[in-house]
């Protein structure tokens, strides 16, 4: 794994920017496994949980007060509507009754939908996020009302003291109270579980579900005997990428532009030495090598030979 | 031909079928409960999972397709969700938060309950007092906030005014018991969460809510209208305050767990004091709205003291029967 950096002379193939892109590349992959747990089920089979990041839970809870004041101001609206009609003692009532929504939208929105099947609200489930008890066990009615009922100290307590103000002694405090608070706004950064005080308290965490289609399988496209003879791959050319290679070219199979694909098979075409034969399309060669470079590495794997990416020489 | 797919392919033709199947009932049960769900589906679910997550395991050995092992991961999640997740519906789960958790969890609660009531009727005592030697201190206490003209100067017929109506402007007062009940649930909520910090600002918050009342309560007794003024208060108080009360114990559970977690780790601790503690916390907005019902229009349509003291004595009755009466244990 240190061998990034190798002198010029020995290994051709290595350009210092190469190295520099791969140490990134791998410092991403550090900082992204760091989000990883790993749940075994019942069944003794690992089942890895990607934690939510900071950022995702932001803007899912953006998502949500945006709904929760849509709710609001809709119905108020409404009830300004309706109350022109009303006596002005049923108007007061017709508003006490909102009053009380008011009350169960601020503090239930959250607990009502959590509670549900999907263990999700809105705003998390348009990120592919959902709420999980941190110790595998089922998500209890409870852990959901205690997480919940803690947000109004997360969020409402800055924002109370933000509002405070104010100048001289009462500025301060509320600059005080805003920089007490603020430790609960931000206690989701400064822990490896990205959990809120509401999170720790509840026993739970968010972790990422998204939803993922299953596509079809590359090298499932039918080839005829003529094709597979024309793209007939040596060994040494199918060793030379690795498994963060194949990957890419998945994805740049699966969902890239026609001109990415060209540069794709050239850069390829000219790693491997290949020459472009007649009537030979770009599609067809990637998918050709994709099939060769996957049953390759595939095969090595199955001996215990995991080729990380195209610098790892095994 | 076949000889010239590759192994985890072939693998993965056999077994998606099966996969795409779960894959179906779980979307199905996501978007309309377990009821959509028909006896043949639930039968097969158990082992439709089984063999995606076996599928998963190998699949990350054999093959290199991350379309395949993603979307394995993600249905092995979801999977895993469903069959091991709650089953109960909502109507089930209030009845069960109703007949067994929330009574259980009061009951278990007794100390910090008792230290919830010492803060709270001890800031309340000690307002009261203060201000029946030196009205002064009622100024000190509430500043410029003149609770509706309830203050030392008022005369006597103006505050026994406001504790009896004449039947106008019902309305009105139903809409400002409903404020009060976002206020004092708000505040609830807030003793509840604030028991993180250690309890401190609960601990504060009740002492503070204590003199509220206390001084408003030496104005009246000042005047000598002390026997009428508990009627008015107590009618739906003793059900307000004692949810207070009770909101702050929460509060004191989770600060009791966090600072002081024995043998747990401070996680483990703080965890098991908030599920406790958020039932309570969930029962002291029950017990608010039942109060702000009481107060809304109890209190405006009835205008006997003798009444409203039978209601008031009732009530408690009632609430300490419903938390504290021994019951046999229902078996699960």
């Amino acid at each position: 794994m240190t061998e990034s950096v190798a002198p010029r002379t020995q290994r051709p193939g290595v350009s210092l920017e190469a190295a520099t892109q791969r140490r990134a590349r791998m410092a991403e992959e550090m900082r992204q496994s760091k989000l990883i747990r790993r749940l075994i089920t019942p069944e003794g089979a690992a089942i890895r949980l990607k934690l939510a990041t900071a950022g995702e839970r932001a803007g899912a809870f953006l998502i949500d007060v945006a709904i929760q004041w849509v709710i609001v101001i809709a119905t108020l609206l409404g009830l300004t509507f309706v109350i022109g009609a009303l006596t002005p003692g049923s108007a007061n009532i017709a508003f006490a009754f909102w009053l009380v929504f008011f009350f169960f939208v601020r503090n239930f929105y959250y607990i009502f939908f959590e509670i549900g099947q999907r263990a999700a609200t809105p705003g998390k489930r348009a990120l592919g996020l959902r709420v999980a008890a941190r110790d595998g066990g089922r998500l209890t009615a409870n852990s959901v009302l205690a997480r919940n009922f803690i947000r109004e100290i997360e969020v409402g307590l800055p924002f109370q003291f933000a509002l405070m103000g104010g100048d001289g002694a009462s500025g301060w405090m509320a600059l005080l109270g805003l920089v007490w608070s603020g430790v609960f706004l931000l206690f989701p950064i400064f822990n490896k579980d990205k959990m809120r005080v509401g999170d720790l308290i509840a026993g739970t965490w968010v972790i990422r579900s998204p939803k993922t289609k299953l596509m079809h399988d590359i090298t499932s496209v039918p080839k005829g005997a003529e094709a597979s003879s024309r793209f007939a791959f040596t060994t040494a050319q199918a060793d030379a990428y690795g498994i963060h290679e194949l990957h890419v070219l998945e994805d740049v199979l699966r969902q890239s532009t026609q001109e990415i694909k060209q540069q794709v098979a050239a850069r390829i075409r000219a790693k491997i030495g290949w020459t472009k034969q007649a009537g030979e399309t770009d599609l067809a060669f990637l998918e050709a090598y994709y099939g060769a470079l996957r049953r390759r590495l595939e095969q090595r794997m199955l001996l215990g030979e995991r080729k990380a990416d195209k610098f790892d020489v095994r | 031909m076949s000889g010239d797919l590759l192994k985890s392919y072939r693998f993965r033709e056999e077994r998606q079928g099966d996969w795409q199947k779960l894959d179906v009932i779980l979307t199905r049960a996501e978007n309309g409960g377990v009821k959509r769900l028909s006896d043949e589906d639930m039968l097969a679910l158990p082992r439709l999972y089984r063999q995606a997550v076996s599928s998963l395991s190998v699949a990350r050995s054999i093959s290199l397709d991350q379309n395949v092992i993603a979307y394995l991961e993600s249905l092995c999640t979801r999977a895993y969700f469903f069959v091991y997740g709650a089953r109960t519906t909502i109507g089930e789960r209030m009845m069960t938060f109703l007949r067994r958790d929330w009574p259980a969890a009061v009951r278990g609660a007794v100390w910090p309950t008792l230290l919830s009531a010492l803060f709270f009727f001890g800031g309340w005592g000690l307002a009261f007092f203060l201000c029946l030697q030196d009205m002064d201190w009622y100024w000190t206490f509430h500043g410029q906030n003149f609770m509706e003209g309830r203050t030392p100067d008022a005369t006597v017929e103006y505050l026994r005014s406001t504790i009896y109506t004449d039947g106008h402007g019902e309305g009105q007062l139903t809409a400002f018991s409903s404020f009060l009940f976002n206020n004092n649930a708000q505040i609830a909520l807030f003793a509840f969460a604030l028991g993180f910090a250690f309890g401190i600002p609960t601990a504060w918050l009740l002492v503070y809510n204590g003199v509220t009342i206390g001084s408003m309560y030496a104005v009246f007794w000042d005047k000598g209208l002390g026997y009428e003024f508990t009627g008015w208060l107590m009618i739906h108080g003793v059900t307000e305050l004692f949810a207070i009360v009770l909101a702050g114990a929460a509060g004191f559970i989770i600060g009791g767990a966090v600072a002081f977690p024995g043998a747990q780790t401070r996680l483990a601790s703080a965890r098991a004091a908030g599920q406790k503690a958020a039932t309570i916390a969930m029962g002291c907005v029950v017990m608010l709205i039942i109060a702000a019902l009481l107060e809304g229009f109890g209190r405006q349509l009835i205008n006997s003291d003798m009444v409203r003291y039978g209601i008031a004595g009732g009530t408690g009755v009632l609430w300490m029967l419903y938390f504290y009466m021994p019951r046999r244990e229902r078996r699960a």
